[in-house]
């Protein structure tokens, strides 16, 4: 029997916004099969987003959902999650809106690893605002704000999220659809931030710009791309140039999660009163 | 019984006031000079199961207590001038979005980095405008420190009673000095409780107008699936373009705050009833001015003072009906004329009203005040 989308899915919602060709949808259809598999109570998951394209997600999700200001999810979802541990918490949002504006926001929940799960759809470009570079945007790539090459280097998502403490770090790809629920899976049940970097296109804002003709041949370009780490240990530097890793790129269970460092401040301040 | 008494500097006042009105979240980010406030909530919370966090930024705090807030908390956040700006993004959706939270606000020198540690009435324009779009406001300004901790709990009681961010805005003044503050006793003061869903989750709408200009607000995790954004939205909570439902819904949100401006309006008159010259004042600059008044009255001057308790809404209809029997309004405040402005509004060219403005870090002095009292013919 074909899985059952529509029960995660808030009745009279679809269609999407998403323009045809864009994967997001693949990456959503993804995570309601993360949450499918988990069996995660709805009522006691909340989805958060910022702004932008991927941002518009959790409008669908039959779940708590809130669509806050540009860049700031990661702000609002510590919120809620220190507030009530015992919810799942989830972001979801763009390359721009997390990287970006969202930049600080987004380190600092990494450092503090507090116990949620950030989804970031990266399509290497701002698509609602109709395709300007975002920190993301490869060197010398055209978007309507860099008509004549993108002079700006990149960010690397996971290492920056590595590097600021995240406890659970993955990449995936909109091509590689039955791996991005694995992945999103274990995200949300390793104990403390994690973060899946989803590599995604959009056709209409960034596609046109860069010489891809067709939908297909983007799909096609993420899949020659892709290389599962363990493939990519045994290449050499000059196999992997132009590469992405994609799998499970890091994991560490040994650092405390925030809001149970912030239960033992509970017991500490309780027992000095 | 005789009630519990302690002196108190106004940010640690304003701090157990939150406490008493049942503030149980707090996220801040640190700035002088209101850093007190995160400094007694750090202690105090956790105490009792609360929480509290010290934000990456200004931004930040505010987004980790609207999040808290719709998890179903009462929430503070507390700032000073620049961080102030920096948080007029979601000062923008706590209203757009209906959020009840307070925003402690010290007013120190601005614009800009300004005079960190010195005292100031330059935001309370930015307590109204700061945000784009139209929007309600609601800001309260303490004048001692006994009123700072009463004003707390209104501000967490209003918040709750019409779904909104209230500001309280102390000048740096009130906020540093210290003085008596008597404590009322538990239930002493009654606490407005969050006014949640009567229906069951498949029938809950967040801005449902059936029940009123205010809808009932549930918290996420309790059975209510339900949608927050920070765009125009329907009734249902989803955003929405439809021109009907967002005039609707904008209308309602200004419409719940400026409709209840008599139950949100609170003044003090103080020899208003034969005065003939009526200074307008607030915080710190009010105790300057109450001095004033006594003095001149001693010299055979009828002077009185409107002080204000609550700046937003403004008090234009008790102003506007004190113009028929006074000679003139004086309105001493540390900006360049702020007040100045609403009470020119207010007067409707009827009477003059007379501006005392100081930008310079110092205080506001009586003999000021008292001079341009005289001037009043």
């Amino acid at each position: 029997m074909a899985f059952d989308y529509e029960k995660y899915i808030r009745p009279g919602k679809l269609p999407h916004i998403w323009c045809p060709g864009c994967g997001h949808g693949i990456v959503m259809k993804g995570l309601i099969r993360a949450m499918d598999s988990l069996k995660l109570d709805m009522a006691q998951t909340a989805i958060v987003s910022g702004i932008g394209c991927a941002s518009r997600l959790p409008g669908y999700m039959d779940c708590c959902t809130l669509h806050t200001a540009h860049g700031r999810a990661a702000a609002f979802a510590t919120g809620v999650k220190l507030a009530k541990p015992e919810m799942n918490v989830i972001l979801v949002g763009g390359d721009g809106d997390g990287t970006a504006i969202g930049g600080n926001h987004f380190i600092h929940a990494c450092r503090r690893n507090i116990d949620m799960t950030y989804i970031i759809l990266n399509n290497k470009i701002y698509g609602m605002t109709g395709g300007q570079f975002s920190p993301t945007t490869p060197t010398g790539a055209k978007a309507s704000t860099t008509p004549y090459g993108n002079p700006d280097p990149c960010f690397d998502i996971a290492k920056l999220a590595i590097g600021a403490g995240a406890t659970f770090v993955a990449r995936g790809t909109s091509f590689h659809a039955n791996q991005i629920d694995k992945l999103i899976a274990e995200a949300i049940q390793h104990k403390g931030f994690s973060v899946v970097e989803i590599m995604d296109d959009c056709p209409t804002t960034y596609g046109r710009r860069n010489k891809f003709k067709s939908v297909i041949e983007m799909m096609n370009h993420l899949k020659e791309i892709a290389v599962p780490v363990k493939a990519a240990e045994k290449m050499t530097a000059e196999q992997l140039q132009g590469k992405v890793l994609t799998g499970v790129l890091y994991k560490d269970e040994t650092k405390t999660e925030y809001t149970a460092e912030y239960a033992k401040v509970i017991e500490r301040a309780k027992a000095a009163k | 019984m005789s009630k519990k008494v302690a002196f108190l500097q106004g940010n640690e006042a304003a701090s157990y006031g939150a406490l008493y009105a049942g503030c149980n979240f707090f996220a801040g980010y640190p700035i002088t000079p209101s850093t007190e406030v995160a400094e007694v909530m750090s202690v105090e919370l956790p105490k009792i199961g609360g929480k509290f966090i010290q934000m990456e930024d200004e931004i930040a705090a505010s987004a980790a207590m609207m999040g808290a807030a719709l998890a179903g908390f009462k929430t503070l956040d507390s700032t000073s001038g620049p961080g102030l700006s920096l948080k007029q993004e979601l000062i923008g959706m706590a209203c757009i979005s209906e959020i009840p939270c307070v925003i402690y606000n010290v007013m120190r020198g601005g614009p800009s980095t300004g005079m960190p540690t010195g005292p100031s009435q330059s935001d309370v324009m930015c307590a109204k405008w700061g945000t784009h779009g139209d929007h309600p406001a609601i800001c309260l300004v303490p004048s001692t420190v006994q009123e700072t901790y009463e004003e707390m709990i209104r501000a967490f009681n209003l918040s709750e009673k019409y779904r909104t961010p209230v500001l309280v805005m102390p000048d740096e003044i009130v906020a540093h000095m210290r003085e008596r503050v008597v404590f009322p006793e538990p239930g002493e003061i009654a606490i407005e409780p969050r006014r949640t869903p009567t229906v069951p989750p498949e029938q809950y709408k967040p801005y449902d107008t059936s029940f009123g200009d205010v809808p009932p607000l549930a918290a996420f995790g309790t059975g209510y699936k339900f949608h927050v954004t920070s765009l125009n939205k329907g009734q249902d909570g989803f955003p929405t373009t439809k021109a009907e439902w967002v005039q609707a819904e904008e209308e309602r949100q200004v419409r719940k705050v400026e409709a209840n401006a008599d139950d949100i309006i609170e003044f003090e008159e103080f020899q208003l009833d034969d005065a003939e010259v009526v200074i307008v004042a607030y915080g710190s600059t009010s105790r300057s001015a109450r001095y004033a008044v006594n003095e001149a009255r001693k010299q055979g001057i009828k002077a009185g003072m409107f002080r204000l308790k609550t700046f937003w809404p403004f008090p234009y209809k008790q102003l506007t009906a004190l113009t028929g029997r006074i000679k003139g309004f004086i309105t001493p405040e540390m900006n360049l004329g702020m007040c100045h402005g609403e009470v020119e509004r207010a007067a409707q060219g009827k009477v003059p009203v007379m501006g005392i403005f100081r930008v310079d870090g110092e205080p506001i002095n009586p003999d000021q005040i008292l001079d341009k009292i005289k001037e009043v013919k």
